[in-house]
């Protein structure tokens, strides 16, 4: 998992409520068991005027070279909501997409952000706008989101702080896997079982034919 | 200290606490399927790591999968049997038991986990699928998580998760025989909004809750997660026991009596603190259905299209073709879809065949029914509902997810129009372009014999109306 601690980079604002995973990644370009090979059919719907022919949408702001490279999305509430999908993080994560600021996200879409090195920033309404604002004419604006300091420097200079748990904050800093960090702890998580089992002999299955 | 049903579940599970309000919970079963459990599989196979405890995990084909007669692993998605083949080898290579696609048991994943009797009261339980919170109707910690927290659930059987704040949505009054818990919760969505229940975890309770069977109950929770919540869950009681008793995967003998014991307390306390309340009286509820792209846009059956208040609406409303100010009862569709985790059980079918019962759909309107298990179907086709059915024009399918969602296979096609009993009316959700509205299985069937976004009691006028004229000939 790519770590994540600083970036510097041009940000996109889409800042529409409740965009959902079949938005962000459409379930007909789920081709494949891979988590690669997602970035093209991102916003497919929306990117595509002709999802089949590939031809771009002029109006959609990832087709506008000014845009190009961009790592970081300005949305709007409850963004991820829908399908549990994780191809959603992992086709943004492939276009190039970091970080994420949004008044709220879906649960399952926030948890699969951390899973993949994506942060997911969570921003008032208010400042939502102001970092719209900014994001307009794309390269002509550089943000940075820092995860260390928690803060997101706009291209005026002016700084907005943000909160994640802490939890979360290090899992990205880290960049550690996940599963082999709680494979650490298996000695606790087998203890743990016993004793769950032990005081619910019916949780177990073990025991059924 | 008085507790939440939902504390005391998540209290339960804690292996260890992490701080900073998060934990690492213990998993008691997880369930998969080819969509996006086969990625999960793959993945940890590749890793070189094994699934833990494989007694306690199951899969099932229902994304994919056709639900046409004659089925196998081909299907009409171009790539779909790659995922059905990568799930079978990856079940079988961990050694999980698998509904697989001609099962006698074979099924949606939220309506065969109560079935089977996998999930019970008390148990935590995890599916990389949106709708787990359907299960938490029978008083579980089932929520919905990612394929990579998936391989995570599955090599350590356990899940680190933030803990959300809780929710009680306490609905009073009497639901009227013409209404169902879709209607419920489409209204609560309309009302709340679709983030309205994001960061919570949400227990449904009151008179009507107590008073709803299981299935309706599954109905309720399932579309939790159109809430943005965490999950949503409903306190155990005698109809959840009886609901259970027996099922394949049940305790049976004293394993039986000692986790009817231990589900006693599977309740909030009287005192019990939640961070949020909120009551909805449903005295007043009418037939609900959706105009727009997502199912907080909700409306009574009489209610008209309502101006777009800005962007998000605006393009709601260009992507279902309607204008605001107009009537949504009478707006014409092309198709309609009953069936999946929402409104594929027993009753719901049970339910549209009394309204199809001598009626035939109207010309132009393809019809479809998918059963939402194997065992829904074979109890369906031993009451004739599969013959209402279709002597009312209506497919009758194999079960699985089929027209809920568009995998890249069958869709109703470009701007149709479908009314349909699932739980996304999203853009591109059942088919690139097509525009869907939710409704209850009763206004779904209404709906298809009128050919137009209708109301059951349209049905009955007409049932009257042809028996005067046919008293008269
Ligand atoms: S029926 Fe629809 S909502 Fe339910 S699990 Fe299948 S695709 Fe998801």
């Amino acid at each position: 998992m790519e770590k994540f601690t600083r970036i510097s980079a041009i940000a996109a604002p889409i800042v529409r409520e409740n965009i959902d995973t079949d938005i962000i990644i459409p379930s007909r370009e789920m081709k494949h068991v891979s988590k690669k090979g997602l970035s093209d059919g991102l916003f497919a719907g929306w990117r595509y005027s002709d999802m089949d022919a590939r031809t771009p949408e002029p109006d959609f702001v990832l087709n506008d070279p000014a845009y190009l490279g961009t790592q970081i999305l300005i949305v709007g509430e409850n963004f991820g909501c829908g399908s549990s999908r994780e191809h959603a993080v992992w086709a943004l994560a492939e276009y190039g997409i970091r970080a994420i600021a949004a008044p709220s996200f879906s649960a399952i879409f926030r948890s699969n952000c951390i899973q993949n090195g994506v942060l997911p920033i969570a921003v008032d309404k208010t400042e939502i706008g102001r970092l719209a604002e900014q994001a307009v004419g794309g390269s002509n604006g550089i943000f940075t989101v820092d995860l260390l300091e928690q803060k997101i420097l706009m291209p005026s200079g002016e700084k907005l702080t943000f909160d994640i748990s802490q939890q979360d904050r290090q899992s990205l800093i880290d960049g550690l896997d996940p599963i082999d960090r709680t494979l650490q702890l298996s000695d606790q998580i087998s203890a743990f079982e016993a004793s769950r089992i032990g005081a619910n002999p019916w949780v177990d299955l073990r025991v059924k034919p | 200290m008085a507790q939440t049903l939902f504390d005391k579940l998540w209290d339960a599970h804690v292996v260890t606490d992490l701080g900073d309000g998060s934990a690492l919970l213990y998993i008691d079963r997880v369930f998969i399927h080819e969509r996006t459990g086969s990625v999960a599989l793959k993945s940890l196979q590749e890793s070189g790591r094994k699934v833990r405890f494989p007694a306690h995990a199951f899969g099932t084909m229902d994304h994919i999968v056709d639900t046409i007669e004659g089925r196998d692993d081909n299907t009409i998605m171009p790539s779909g049997r790659e995922f059905i083949e990568a799930m079978r080898d990856g079940c079988e290579w961990a050694g999980i038991r698998l509904f697989d696609v001609n099962d006698s048991d074979q099924g949606i994943v939220h309506v065969i986990s109560p079935e089977q009797g996998i999930v019970l009261p008390g148990l935590s339980l995890v599916c990389p699928d949106s709708h787990t919170c359907s299960q938490g109707a029978f008083g579980a910690l089932a929520w919905g998580i990612g394929s990579t927290e998936a391989e995570h659930a599955l090599a350590t059987s356990t899940l680190r998760a933030i803990k959300p704040k809780t929710m009680r949505i306490h609905i009073s009054g009497v639901l009227d025989k013409s209404l169902t818990a879709k209607d419920v919760i489409m209204h609560i969505i309309g009302e709340l909004g679709a983030a309205g229940g994001s960061g919570y975890a949400i227990e449904f309770c009151g008179p009507v809750v107590d008073a709803m069977d299981m299935e309706a109950r599954m109905t309720l929770c399932n579309m939790g997660v159109e809430l943005s919540a965490f999950t949503a869950l409903i306190a155990p009681d005698e109809k959840t026991i009886q609901f259970l008793r027996g099922r394949p995967y049940a305790p049976s003998g004293e394993a039986w009596a000692n986790a009817v014991d231990a589900w006693a307390s599977l309740k909030s306390d009287a005192d019990a603190c939640f961070d949020k309340q909120i009551e909805i009286n449903i005295d007043t509820l009418c037939e609900t259905v959706t105009w727009g792209t997502s199912p907080e846009h909700a409306l009574p059956i009489d209610g008209f299209i309502p101006e777009p208040t800005g962007e998000s609406t605006a393009k709601a409303l260009a992507y279902i073709g309607l204008e605001a100010g107009s009537a949504i009862r009478g707006t014409l569709i092309d198709g309609a879809f009953i069936g999946s985790c929402t409104n594929g059980r027993l009753s719901d079918l049970r339910r549209a065949a009394n309204i199809l019962k001598g009626h035939h759909v109207a010309p132009g309107v393809k019809a479809i029914c998918v059963p939402g298990s194997m065992a829904v179907k074979a109890a369906a086709e031993l009451e004739g509902i599969d013959r209402i059915f279709k002597d009312a024009g209506f497919e009758w399918r194999l079960p699985g997810c089929s027209m809920c969602f568009f995998a890249g296979g069958e869709s109703f096609g470009q701007r149709a129009r479908v009314i349909s009993t699932t739980n996304r009316n999203f853009e591109n959700r059942q088919g690139p372009r097509t525009r869907s509205h939710l409704a209850s299985p009763a206004t779904v069937a209404a709906s298809a014999i009128m050919g137009h976004i209708a109301s059951v009691s349209d049905i009955d006028e007409r049932s009257s109306d042809q028996l005067m004229s046919a008293g008269g000939r």
